[in-house]
Order: structure tokens, then sequence, then C-alpha cells
């Protein structure tokens, strides 16, 4: 008995070491975007000069995100966007910049860890976090340390309520719904929509609340509301049937793209047709492995990403390249953010020797400047007011033929 | 010296968890004051005393009563979101942050015992994993609850809603936002009060556990038959142990909710409960000061490994299996009782 206990623990052990071994050069591996163009580029600034005022700026971004969990997903996503950028803005010569990613696990508490590491570390910028819950804490430490923060996805308005430091690039929650529900009645969709929502989500929760707010003033008739918990996302033919017997011509899915598939396929299996309007979590539907795409045909989707310009198949190329996945909006978010720093940190002289309190006073001037525009992926002449919510034009695409036609 | 010798155990035991605590504070006190701690570190030590004092309390209903209840962080979101509604409602009436803090830990320990009651009374009438299911099932649908609920104040006083966000304010401050969970909180958690409350903690559980009470716990956990048949009333203490576990999360969720300007109820979900029962399992069962050492190292891990990227978690599950297999090998115990001489007399005891 003795000696299978040691036995075990050696093995334990070894397997520790081993991947500790590994880990090392793998680690390595995964993250050239970040660290490896970053310090080529920074050579030719040092020995030599190739003109122009930012020259040898190397600027250190701190990165948060769920990197691990189960809504890892959307973190490398962002991640990955914002890594693909840095390639590119680091190529150009110029200001270089230096991104470090910490894992969150979509939480709060450790949110505030990643961003307490990341101040040890230096950080002058941050960038994220990805999920809105996680980003209310962090954003309030931000705000009292003065730290400049620019979120990709955290659509929440209790980020940037009272945070004159925090910025967004997507849209607010309760603003997606009320776009949605101006499309629907502009384009007369239908009149008789039903809702299915995510009640533990914040997200989902935001935008049905502005999607209903602002269907009251425009005679849209939400017949049917309801609502599935996070942990229960297969079996929604309790909502499916409900929304039919109450004659809904419309489901209205503020949700993500794995429980509104499993929505898509139960109505189906059942005959209902129905027609679908989703929010930017539906965005990546098409890639859901094993999902039958025909099934999301004439799906409408509100997303930022526009796939059709030159500069997003330029990007969809590298990410592919880069992660031999297709990329979905949080990584055209973070490509964006990465972006829209590039250009106020242009703008504003920011250089490597200043402090983030600093950095974040200076940005903060130039981000709120209505003189200042950045075009992206997410949309173009993004410009963003002191409430640190982004104004852009909405975007709302239509599945047909299994690919994304802009209405 | 002989006075010492002529301790008891339990006694002797007691002394070294105090002194483990103290010490440990005033390190870190002192190397706070010389700005020694960096952020990441300094930004740990209020969790690490939630945790430590979750650990405490589950202890004291797995390890001291025998009961498995895998619910636990369920009365840390109870005393987490009536604390936060406590602080931010007594925002203008109580101007100190330290007496503030005090009254949220304290209604947060109260709500946490209610919930502990109405739980407990029906909840304890099972036994074994019987007991372990409901425990789960109510840290599931105090979640879900949670994530319904929206309040707020103003100057008529509190509001609170259920399922719809309209609390019918003027000019109020939002508290609770349903999925959101708390918002906008003024951070008033500190170290030194996360210091005191895991001496209350101890204090309260050693003492019941050196009790007469706690005698009559440990004879229902050993034997509920024998218990019953010398008069013990066998829910009632079990209710005891059960209910003081509940009051002291609650006051660690208090003070875990006052750290963070932002806290959604998913955090309290079944994930956090078995967290803290590796605390305690891992400390060892009825060992209190194995249960904060546990919970302290647990904590600051998975922060120490972020040179791991991507493999953190990995590397995480591999260190918690070698500590497991570690503490319980034989070999080493000997190992350590030959090293120190004192230790052996404790090993063979038990």
């Amino acid at each position: 008995m003795k000696k299978k206990n040691l036995a075990a623990l050696l093995l334990a052990g070894a397997m520790c070491f081993g991947l500790l071994a590994g880990c090392s050069s793998s680690a390595d591996s995964t993250n050239p975007p970040a660290s490896d163009p970053g310090s080529q580029a920074t050579q030719p600034a040092e020995t030599g000069d190739v003109g122009g005022t930012g020259e040898g700026v190397t600027i250190k971004i701190g990165g948060i995100g769920p990197l691990t969990g189960p809504n890892a997903q959307y973190g490398i996503a962002t991640r990955q966007g914002a890594e693909i950028a840095i390639e590119e803005i680091n190529a150009l010569g110029g200001i270089q910049f230096e991104l470090n990613s910490q894992d969150d696990e979509a939480n709060g508490e450790k949110g505030v860890n990643a961003y307490n590491n990341l101040m040890d570390w230096g950080m002058q910028i941050l960038y994220g976090c990805t999920t809105s819950g996680s980003c209310a804490a962090v954003a309030a430490e931000s705000y009292n340390d003065r730290v400049f923060q620019l979120t990709p996805s955290a659509s929440s308005t209790t980020v940037t309520d009272g945070h004159d430091n925090v910025f967004q690039l997507c849209f607010t929650d309760p603003n997606q719904g009320k776009t949605a529900a101006n499309f629907i009645s502009e384009h007369k969709l239908a009149t008789k929509v039903a809702v299915i929502y995510n009640n533990s989500d914040d997200y989902s929760t935001g935008i049905y609340q502005g999607f209903k707010e602002a269907a009251e003033g425009l005679g849209l008739e939400i017949v049917s509301t309801t609502t599935f918990p996070e942990d229960t996302t297969t079996d929604f033919s309790a909502q499916i049937t409900d929304a039919y017997n109450k004659g809904a011509e419309m489901i209205f899915l503020p949700i993500y793209y794995t429980p509104a598939s499993n929505i898509l396929i139960q109505a189906s299996q059942k005959g209902y047709e129905f027609s679908y309007f989703g929010c930017d979590g539906l965005d990546g539907i098409l890639t859901l492995e094993g999902f039958d795409t025909s099934l999301a045909e004439n799906v409408y989707v509100l997303t930022p990403f526009d796939t059709t310009s030159d500069a997003a198949k330029s990007f969809i190329e590298k990410y592919k390249a880069a992660t031999g996945t297709e990329p979905n909006q949080f990584a055209a978010d973070g490509y964006d953010c990465m972006y829209a720093l590039y250009e106020a940190c242009k703008k504003a002289n920011i250089t490597d020797g200043m402090g983030y309190a600093e950095v974040c006073e200076a940005l903060i001037a130039v981000f709120t400047d209505s003189g200042f525009s950045v075009d992206g992926l997410t949309g173009s002449g993004m410009q963003w007011g002191t409430n640190g919510e982004v104004a852009k034009d909405p975007l709302i695409v239509q599945i047909v033929n299994g690919a994304y036609v802009n209405q | 010296m002989s006075k010492l010798k002529n301790m008891k155990q339990t006694t002797k035991t007691s002394i070294f968890t105090y002194a483990l605590v103290i010490a440990a504070y005033l390190v870190i006190q002192a190397l706070l004051g010389r700005g020694m701690l960096s952020r990441s570190t300094q930004g740990q030590l209020v969790p690490i005393c939630c945790y430590i004092v979750m650990a405490l309390s589950l202890n004291l209903v797995v390890g001291v009563s025998g009961e498995l209840s895998l619910g636990h962080a369920g009365f840390m979101s109870v005393g987490a979101f009536s604390g936060a509604v406590a602080a931010v409602s007594l925002e203008g009436m109580v101007g100190s942050p330290a007496l503030r803090l005090a009254i949220a830990m304290v209604a947060g320990a109260a709500l946490a015992a209610v919930a502990g009651v109405i739980v407990g009374v029906p909840a304890l009438r099972l036994q074994g994993d019987y007991l372990a299911i409901v425990t789960l099932a109510f840290g599931q649908i105090i979640v879900n609850i949670l994530q319904c609920v929206y309040a707020g104040v103003d100057g008529g006083g509190l509001h609170f809603n259920f399922l719809d966000p309209e609390l019918h304010m003027t000019n109020g401050t939002p508290i609770i936002s349903g999925p959101k969970g708390t918002v906008s909180v003024t951070k008033i958690s500190s170290f030194t009060a996360g210091f005191v409350l895991v001496l209350i903690s101890l204090f309260v559980i050693l003492n019941l556990v050196n009790s007469r009470s706690g005698r009559a716990i440990m004879a229902v956990r050993d034997n509920r038959i024998a218990a019953e048949s010398v008069g013990i009333n066998v829910t009632k203490y079990r209710l005891m142990a059960f209910v003081t576990a509940a009051a002291l999360a609650g006051a660690a969720g208090a003070l875990y909710g006052l750290n963070y300007s932002s806290v959604a109820p998913v955090k309290f979900d079944y994930n956090q409960s078995i967290l803290v029962l590796v605390f305690v399992v891992l400390g060892g069962l009825g060992n209190m000061w194995g249960s904060i050492i546990a919970a302290a190292f647990l904590t600051i891990l998975p922060e120490a490994m972020r040179g791991f990227e991507d493999y953190r978690m990995l590397v995480y599950a591999i260190v918690l299996i070698l500590v497991m297999l570690a503490t319980n090998n034989d070999n080493l115990k000997a190992l350590l009782g030959r090293l120190i001489p004192r230790r052996k007399g404790a090993a063979d005891n038990g």
C-alpha cells in the first residue's frame, strides 16, 4: 500500500514536471504576436531612426479577459484579434505596443487580481475586460488609480457609469435592444414578437430591457417573454411552444449562439415557422460545429462586424492563418480597440516614459474630442462621448445561403 | 514550561491556531509598512481572509458536525448581498466606514443565519448524501433568486423589486441589479477587518467545539444512535453547528461583497462551494489551523502561477493532486515526525 502511494506521488510529480518543461516552450510559441514582434520592432528604433515622432516608444498595454473556463472562447477571441492588430501596428514602425494578457475567468475577483498583477508589471493602458461582470469590478479600480481603460466587448452600462476613464468599443446592451426594436418596426418584419432571454446573464437581460422599452413606444407587441438560466441551455420546448401558442411571428433572441442554435433546431423539429432576430451574441452561429446552417437561413443578426469589406477580408485571412478558426465579432472588436488606441496615442504623443495617470488624462482628452474618430472593422467614424459609450452605425445582416448579407 | 506540558492537547492546538493568525497578521502588517508587498499580493489579502472564514465555518459543518454541505457559498451570497444593502443604505447616516462595515457584517451574518435555519430545519432531518443534495440545491436556488432581485435606496428608504428592474425611485442609488449583482458599491473592506473577523470566527468555533455543546455535536457525528440513547437532541445540535457556520459565512460574504464595487450572483455558484470544501478537505477535517493554511495557500496559488499563462489551471489542478498525495503519505509523515520530535507525539495520537 505504501509503495503504491509513493508511486502515485512520483507519477504525479513526473506529470507536473513534464508539463512545466513542455509549458515553457509552448507558452512562448503560442504567444508570438504579443511579445516577439514587440521586441524585434524596438530594435531598429534603438539602433537607428526611420523618422517620425513616436520612434522607439513601446507602450505597455495590459489585457484582461477569460482565457480559461466556460467563457474562454470570448476572451481568447478578443486577445487574438488584438494581437493581430498589434502585429500590424508594430510593423508600421513608430509607436510600438506590447500586450500582456491576463486571465480573469470572467469573474470580478480574478479580474481585480489580474488588474493588480498588470499594475505590478507597469501597465500604461488597460485593454479589457472582455466580459461585463468582471469589467464592472475592474473599472472601479482603474477609476481610482486613473488608468485609461478601453473595453472591446463589456457592453453593460455599469462599466462606464460614473467612470470617466472607461470607454467601450461595443454598443451598450440597452442600445442594442432599442436598435433591434427600431429595425423590426421600421422594416415591418413583425408586429407580434416573442422574446427568449437568459435571465442569469447581464448582457441578455440588458438587451431585453432596452428592447422592451423601445417596443412599447413603437407599437411592437411582445406576446411572450420566456427566460432560461445559464445552466439549462439544452431544452427550449416550453419557451418555443409558449411563443407559438401566443401567435408570435418573430422570436427575438438576445442570447449567445450556442443556446440560440438549440432554439432553431427545436423549433424546426416542432415544425413551427418563426422569423428570428438576434444581437451580436448570435454572431458565430454559422461557424458552430455540427450545426446545420440551413436552419439559420433568413435569421437577422445585429452585429457590428461587417465581414464584406476589404479590411475585414484581410483580417479574416490573417486570423485564420494565426489560429485556424474564423474570427467572430469579439475578435474584430479587439482588433479595432488596438487601432483606436494607436490613433489616440499618436494624437496625444504618448511616450513610454509616461506614467499611467498621465497617459489616462491625455487619452481621455483625445477620446472625448469631437474631432477624433476611428475607422475599423466594426464601424467607420467611431466616436466617443464623455460617458464612454461609442457612437457608430449599427449594421444589420440577414443570413442568406449561409452567408451574411447587409441589410 | 511545566504548565505548558500539563495543558490539554486541545488548548495547545487552540493557542497555536491563534498564534498562527496573529503572527501572520503582524508579519504582513510589517511588510505592508515597508512597502514590500506587491499590489497583486495586497489585493488578495481581503479575499484570503474571507476564504479563511468560509473554510473555518464549513469545517465546523463537515469536520466537527460530520455533515456534507455543498451549498456553503449560498450563505456567503446572502451575506454579500444583505451586507451591500446595509452598507450602501447607511452611507449617509453612519460616517465611519469601519463602523458601517461592522454593521454590514452583522446584518450579513444575521440574514445568513436566518437562511441557515430555513434550510437547516428541513434538511438536517436528512442524512449523508441526501443532505449534500439538499444543500447543493439550496446553493443553486439562492443564486437563481438573487439573479431576479433588484434593490435601491433613495430619500424615502429602501426599494425592492422582483424580476422587474423598475424601482420607482427619485434620485436613488441602485444597489442590487438582477444578474449584474451588486452595483457601484463603495469599497470599505480592509485587511484589519478581515483579520478581526478571522479571530472572531476562530473564537466562536474553538469555544463551541470545546464546550459541552461541541462534545454533543461530535457525539452525534460519531454515533447518532448512541448519542440519542443518552438523551442528546440530535437535530438541535446539528442545527446549532449548521446555523453558526451559516452566520460566519454570511459575515465573510459581507466582507467579500464590500471589497469589490460589483459582485455578480453567479460568483457564488456550486463551484465556489466546492472550492471551499477543497480548502477544508486539504486542511484536514476538524483541523482549524489546517483550514486556515489551506485556504490561504490555495487562494494565492492560482495568482502565483500566472507565469504559466494558458496552462495555469492545469498546473493548479496537478499541484492540488500533489499536495493531497503528499499530505496523506505515511512515509512523509514519518519523516516529518523524525525531523520534528514534537510532532511525533501528535502523529501517534492521531
